[in-house]
């Protein structure tokens, strides 16, 4: 069994209440922090631990907060991106969920470290139901004294709000979320300047994840060296990982970094194997933006290494041979599922969510669902893939934020490592009827 | 005749959660309640927004009304025309296609005569296809109202149709 920094308590009954919370070393952070901690020593403990940011970018999270502006009288904000949309991504949502007392205990411990005294959750509007468990527990919170006025006797004020989004990807793209948080579109804004400088209202301002933010928890407990000492290499810690698609146990597995690929698929502690006794075809490891990778290279580098669940190892032979630790995102694929067809519904996704700002991601996800719909559709010619690649590559780098690049690298994978289905589905337009479709539960058959 | 519109007025129940919305911000960003705010009057006034709707919402918060309008056109969420009572919002993406979202899809199709899109007969029901509502794990799923409703299969799925039909009732968003 792996350490478990952020779910240890996931089985105690009653964990999303404050008093059971409370009994299981719930919001020491806040009290060790307050009464024996500068902010400064905070942030500093958070460098040393080598956290890195858990949505999806892996940004070193102590230097993030080294860089937040500290002008005299200017207000500044925490706010906590739980706007998780990411296909394939549902680890913050089980960890509010579950444990909603653990991201507001990390983000009354991370708002003392970054001089906030009022901080905003920005949640998914889809989420309805987490929002009334963290209004909740908020509430508890404030009954417990550790929100609201002078902390703790600390002398530290603080106030947590939590704000719906209104179903848009791109809010997940952090100037897009203050932006909807100011009661704007999600449009990204242009950087420089970062939040850091000028963020929600124009004042400096700290953008973390859930899990990054209940990372700091164990962090400031046990020292940024304990929790550096987990993990591997520069992947330091535990990350949570949304594992889902073709696997016999499907859910949130917090695993050590540096876990091999292999073993995570296969072993009973996490995903238990492909289902109905199939063989694995293809991972998209990191949710929907990283590149899919076949069979062959998910369980080993292109070196013959066997790959682990780390940045660095996810990562080893760029996008030709690798792919990305992302937001942890994991969905495998067994064999009789057809990448292009799932590669449509990720292209589909991308036109629906682009906001529209920058032409080459606004008219190029909408060209890439029209071409890949073909590809479905059996009208598809081997000039389409391509066209395909040739509009992927226009996008890359063209736009003001990522969402760009997330909707143009799963085509450029696809296109890599799974040519030849694509030409299949131009030779044999009938193909695309052959793909079976294994449901895992067995009362779900046509109708 | 002319017929008379129902007047567009919160319930003061409904204003005492905008009041206590507008706490969250500083008094001069008042324009942040933006969005919380629209998903009360969604849910207020009959699941969709009117543009009689987002001009009252506009009033409330002292903005221009295409300032609501261009937001509520923005965000997924918002309807801008009527739908059925009990919007069935199907997950399609990835996971939960490749776990049988299309095969919920054409069931509930069938099952409740109507394409995707369009509001039963009854007005009871619309199916609506969605991106990615974060529950891959526990593919298919849908969304009706506030709930998820995970690793669906048909029966499943009669049960909660029959429950719904049974209870009759918005199913309150804020």
């Amino acid at each position: 069994m792996g350490k478990k920094l952020l779910l240890q308590y996931d089985h105690i009954p009653g964990i999303n209440t404050f008093e059971v919370y409370r009994q299981n070393n719930g919001y020491k952070s806040v009290e060790k922090a307050l009464k024996t901690m500068k902010p400064e020593e905070i942030v500093e403990q958070v460098k040393v631990s080598g956290l890195r940011g858990r949505g999806g970018a892996g940004f070193p999270t102590g230097m993030k907060w080294s860089f937040l502006a500290k002008p005299e009288g200017v207000p500044r904000y925490l706010v906590c991106n739980a706007d998780e949309s990411e296909p394939g991504t549902f680890k913050d949502r089980y960890l509010m969920e579950r444990i909603p007392h653990l991201l507001i205990e990390g983000m009354i411990t991370s708002s003392f470290a970054l001089g906030a005294n009022t901080s905003y959750i920005y949640v998914r509007g889809e989420y309805f139901y987490i929002i009334k468990i963290l209004q909740k527990a908020i509430k508890e919170a404030y009954a417990a004294g550790f929100l609201g006025k002078n902390i703790l006797g600390s002398g530290f004020d603080h106030d947590m709000f939590v704000q719906p989004g209104g179903g848009a990807y791109i809010c997940g793209e952090e100037t897009a979320l203050i932006e909807s948080l100011e009661g704007k579109r999600g449009n990204p804004r242009i950087k420089p300047p970062f939040p850091a400088i000028a963020g929600l209202w124009g004042c400096p301002t700290v953008v973390n994840n859930v899990e990054t933010i209940a990372a700091v928890v164990p962090i400031v407990n046990d020292g940024g060296e304990a929790y550096a000492a987990i993990g591997i290499g520069k992947s330091t810690g535990t990350k949570l990982i949304s594992a889902s698609g073709h696997i016999n146990k499907p859910g949130v597995y917090e695993i050590e970094l540096g876990v091999p690929v292999e073993e995570f698929i296969y072993s009973d502690e996490y995903c238990g194997g492909i289902r109905n006794g199939k063989k694995l075809k293809a991972v998209v490891a990191g949710g929907s933006s990283v590149p899919i990778l076949p069979t062959e290279l998910i369980l080993k580098t292109a070196n013959g290494e066997p790959r682990l669940m780390s940045y660095e190892s996810l990562g080893d032979g760029g996008f030709a041979t690798g792919t990305m630790m992302g937001s942890g995102g994991f969905i495998a694929m067994d064999e009789d599922t057809s990448v292009v067809k799932n590669l449509f519904t990720f292209a589909r996704f991308y036109h629906h969510e682009s906001c529209g700002q920058c032409s080459p991601c606004r008219e190029g996800t909408g060209w890439m669902e029209k071409i890949l719909k073909k590809f479905i559709d059996g009208k598809a010619t081997l000039k389409d893939i391509d066209l395909l690649w040739d509009i992927q590559s226009k996008i890359e780098g063209k736009t003001i934020c990522p969402l760009g690049e997330a909707a143009a690298w799963p085509v450029a994978a696809a296109i890599r490592h799974f040519r030849p289905e694509f030409e299949e589905y131009v030779n044999n337009p009938q193909s695309i009827h052959d793909v079976k479709h294994y449901y895992r539960l067995n009362g779900l058959v046509e109708a | 005749m002319t017929e008379t519109k129902p007047e567009i007025k919160f319930s003061l129940e409904a204003l005492q959660q905008v009041h206590e919305t507008l706490l969250q911000y500083p008094p001069e960003k008042s324009k942040s309640a933006l969005l919380p705010i629209l998903h009360l009057a969604q849910a207020e006034f009959g699941g969709w927004l009117s543009a009689e709707t987002m001009d009252y919402v506009a009033s409330i918060l002292n903005i221009q009304p295409i300032e609501v309008y261009e937001v509520a056109s923005f965000y997924s969420m918002y309807n801008l025309k009527p739908v059925g009572k009990y919007l069935i919002e199907v997950c399609q993406t990835s996971s939960c296609w490749m776990c049988g979202s299309e095969d919920i899809v054409r069931y509930l199709e069938k099952k409740l005569q109507v394409e995707v899109g369009q509001p039963t007969q009854d007005g009871m029901f619309q199916i609506k296809t969605v991106e990615c509502l974060g529950s891959c794990g526990t593919a298919p799923m849908f969304q009706i109202g506030d709930k998820y409703y995970e690793n669906l299969t048909f029966e499943k799925i009669d049960t909660i149709l029959d429950e719904l039909r049974a209870e009759n009732k918005y199913s309150r968003y804020v």
